[in-house]
């Protein structure tokens, strides 16, 4: 078991025929994800070649999911028509299977595009939107394994941490920390650093609370928002396996957005301090540095008898 | 991004909100010109600046420093109080508590007719992160800092959360009214004023419209006196006109030409340059650098897929702030290759002529020959392991605290 995306997950991939999509499509296939096609509108009955072998490509998700039985699709579509296509996916997914896991990497999408859209999700209860702006969901398995998204592969390792994030090479660091310590992934989820998101921590938290594989979790915040408190206030009542904490931004300045779109200190709420006091009043064991996520997730385990 | 309260106004206006009569001038003469064209006896000369607490603000001499006024928003009651007044805003540096202490040259003026008023309310639409919605708050205290309004008294503050799928709904707007208090035609105008500003937030892509204050004339009709409107950057490819609204005097240039390269770069006050792929990274690495005892000079990601071109474009905006001792450069390669990173690098201090110290840390996809490359090179380049390592050998080597 693993969290929403199991290793043998059939992934559809969003914008299959574009630069961006079919390299990332590509380094997929070569990881071991069951990609089964993608879709790109207008371009359907076509193939495109990824790894030395050919890929069918879909005019609609409808037609794609019926055809393939996807469980999960991963988009890759510029930001003018991305939050459409998060919604294609999950009228598609719902009308066909009534389940399925969207993935969306596109950054720069408009706020209120994705405030339809993820209404548009939550209306239809058995899809879930992962992203955007994100680098996706990955489940590593003995062999191979499932990438959905632009993570590098290679560093991650089957195992039982989970970790939960909000940024990309953050969500990397804190594999290779737990790499460090010997240790592998159930599964890494990127919830993406945009204002308005799919899933959120708390899901996240809760699936890993559920999944026999994972044992211990590693959660990733930044400046913005208070999504990281909420989390921390619900894992203090919910969670019982240990979770090691770190929110990246205590030096940045209020009003000023760095980098992703979330992460702006408004009015002086949203900093890295208070978020950090939020995690250790809820029991998590934080790291002022990523690079002692590692250390501290040992200590942890060792704590809980784990190690 | 912002835009000044003259161009809110306007876009207020073509939306159906009523706002007061009032013109935007760039010079003294403009200014007196304007108050003989509205005809009103009161007007309101307004210093434009991108930052809120104007009214509040005091005015100095660029260079000297000297006092000229305070508060940068003043009542005029004659021809002479506008010539004086302008005479004291247009030019001179305009410090509020948003704007820090290099405060902000004022090049726009905003005279706009005096009105009649009974009451002064509180407005905002904004996207409420939580709730994945647009948010509208509204509150009797208006004119003061709504912050303030927040903490010490909650209850006055009422919020209406709408449905994308739904819109504004009309309960919604009555229940709003009603809390501040609004009956009869005062009521029917707040709500048709809602209505105008929704559609407004949602067609222009607004990430906030603040009115403070929103008013109640003495004829209860409802009219915006102040405007603050920032748009969502994400959404300007399908709004052309933001070119035209766009106030570059108002930006950092060095951070205009980074976004233009495809870098997100922050300026900040310290004497360590960073340069990282990632926005978390970016800001983790920040924070380690000041863990360890030093200060970073800005905030620098250079995306997932940086070229050559743009770790040299990144260095040159990095080493163009005088400030800067030193530089780390943390990279984790996903998609972008370590040799890559470290090709750009060499290739960057080579034509830089590099002279500050600098200390690289590589991780990720080709780990191994990005370092191999670092080390074949006879530059004086410090590689680390890892991030800690990186910034306490960055903080050491300019003579900080280590």
């Amino acid at each position: 078991m693993a969290v929403w995306i199991q290793e043998d997950a059939k992934v559809l991939v969003q914008g299959i025929t574009g630069k961006q999509g079919m390299f990332h499509a590509d380094k997929m296939v070569e990881y071991g994800t069951k990609i089964v096609g993608g879709c790109t509108p207008g371009k359907g009955g076509q193939t495109v070649d990824l790894q030395g072998n050919s890929f069918p490509v879909w005019n609609s998700m409808f037609e794609a999911i019926e055809e393939s039985d996807a469980d999960a699709t991963v988009i890759y579509v510029p930001p003018p028509f991305a939050a459409e296509a998060i919604m294609e996916a999950a009228d598609a997914f719902d009308s066909v299977k009534g389940e399925g896991v969207i993935v969306c990497i596109t950054e720069g999408i408009p706020t209120l595009d994705m405030v339809k859209a993820v209404a548009f999700v939550d209306n239809r209860p058995g899809v879930r939107l992962i992203g955007p702006n994100c680098p996706g969901i990955i489940t590593p398995g003995e062999q191979g394994g499932a990438k959905i998204g632009i993570m590098p592969g290679h560093i991650h390792a089957k195992g039982r941490i989970g970790i939960v994030s909000k940024s990309g090479t953050l969500t990397y660091e804190a594999v290779a920390q737990t790499m460090s310590i010997n240790e592998g992934q159930s599964t890494c989820i990127g919830i993406g650093g945009d204002p308005v998101n799919g899933t959120g921590f708390i899901e996240c938290l809760a699936a890993f609370e559920a999944d026999p594989q994972t044992e211990a979790i590693v959660m990733i915040g930044e400046i913005g928002g208070n999504a990281e408190q909420e989390a921390a206030a619900w894992a203090a009542e919910n969670v019982t396996k240990p979770i090691v904490g770190f929110v990246a931004g205590a030096t940045a300045p209020p009003g000023k957005r760095m980098g992703h779109a979330g992460a702006i200190i408004s009015g002086g709420k949203g900093t890295a301090e208070e978020k950090f006091a939020a995690f250790e009043a809820a029991g998590i064991a934080c790291a002022k540095d990523p690079s002692e996520l590692g250390a501290v997730l040992l200590e942890s385990l060792k704590e809980a008898g784990l190690r | 991004m912002n835009i000044h309260e003259y161009q809110g106004k306007a876009l207020l206006k073509s939306n159906g909100v009523p706002v007061l009569e009032g013109v935007h001038c760039t010079s003294i003469e403009a200014a007196l010109k304007a108050y003989d064209d509205l005809g009103s006896k009161v007007v309101a000369v307004k210093s434009q600046i991108h930052a809120g607490g104007r009214g509040k603000g005091t005015l100095y001499h660029p260079e000297t420093r000297d006092h000229v006024m305070d508060g940068g928003v003043k009542i005029a009651f004659s021809r002479e109080e506008v010539e004086t007044y302008a005479t004291n805003i247009l030019g001179n540096l305009l410090v509020t508590i948003q704007t820090g202490d290099e405060g902000k040259i004022v090049n726009n003026l905003y005279i706009e007719s005096g009105c009649d008023i009974a009451h002064e309310y509180y407005l905002a639409l904004l996207v409420d992160r939580e709730k994945k919605s647009v948010l509208i708050m509204a509150s009797t205290e208006g004119g003061m800092d709504i912050e303030h309004v927040a903490e010490h008294t909650p209850e006055k503050i009422h919020k209406v959360s709408v449905d994308p799928n739904s819109g504004l709904l009309g309960y919604q707007k009555r229940d709003l009214g009603m809390a501040l208090g609004l009956s009869g035609s005062a009521l029917r105008s707040f709500g048709k004023c809602l209505s105008s500003m929704y559609s407004m937030f949602v067609n222009s892509d607004c990430a906030m419209v603040e009115i403070n204050p929103l008013v109640r004339t003495a004829d209860d009709e409802i009219v915006a006196l102040d405007a603050k409107v920032s748009f969502d950057e994400n959404a300007e490819f399908r709004h052309k006109n933001w070119d035209d609204l766009r106030d570059l005097s108002e930006e950092e240039d060095v951070e205009i030409r980074a976004k233009e390269t495809g870098l997100s770069y922050v300026k900040l006050d310290g004497n360590i340059g960073c340069l990282v792929n990632g926005a978390g990274l970016a800001m983790a690495t920040m924070d380690v650098i000041k863990l360890y005892g030093g200060e970073p000079a800005n905030f620098l990601d250079v995306g997932g897929g940086a070229n050559e071109e743009q770790v040299k474009t990144a260095f040159s905006i990095i080493l163009e702030d005088p400030n800067v001792k030193g530089i780390l450069v943390n990279i984790f390669g996903g998609i972008m290759r370590c040799d890559i990173i470290a090709r750009g690098v060499i290739a960057a201090t080579e034509a830089l002529s590099l002279e500050v110290p600098l200390v690289v840390r590589l991780a990720g996809t080709n780990v191994d020959e990005g370092k191999a490359i670092l080390a074949a090179s006879d530059l004086n380049i410090h590689p680390a392991d890892d991030l800690a390592e990186g910034a306490q050998r960055i903080v050491a080597l300019i003579g900080g605290v280590a």
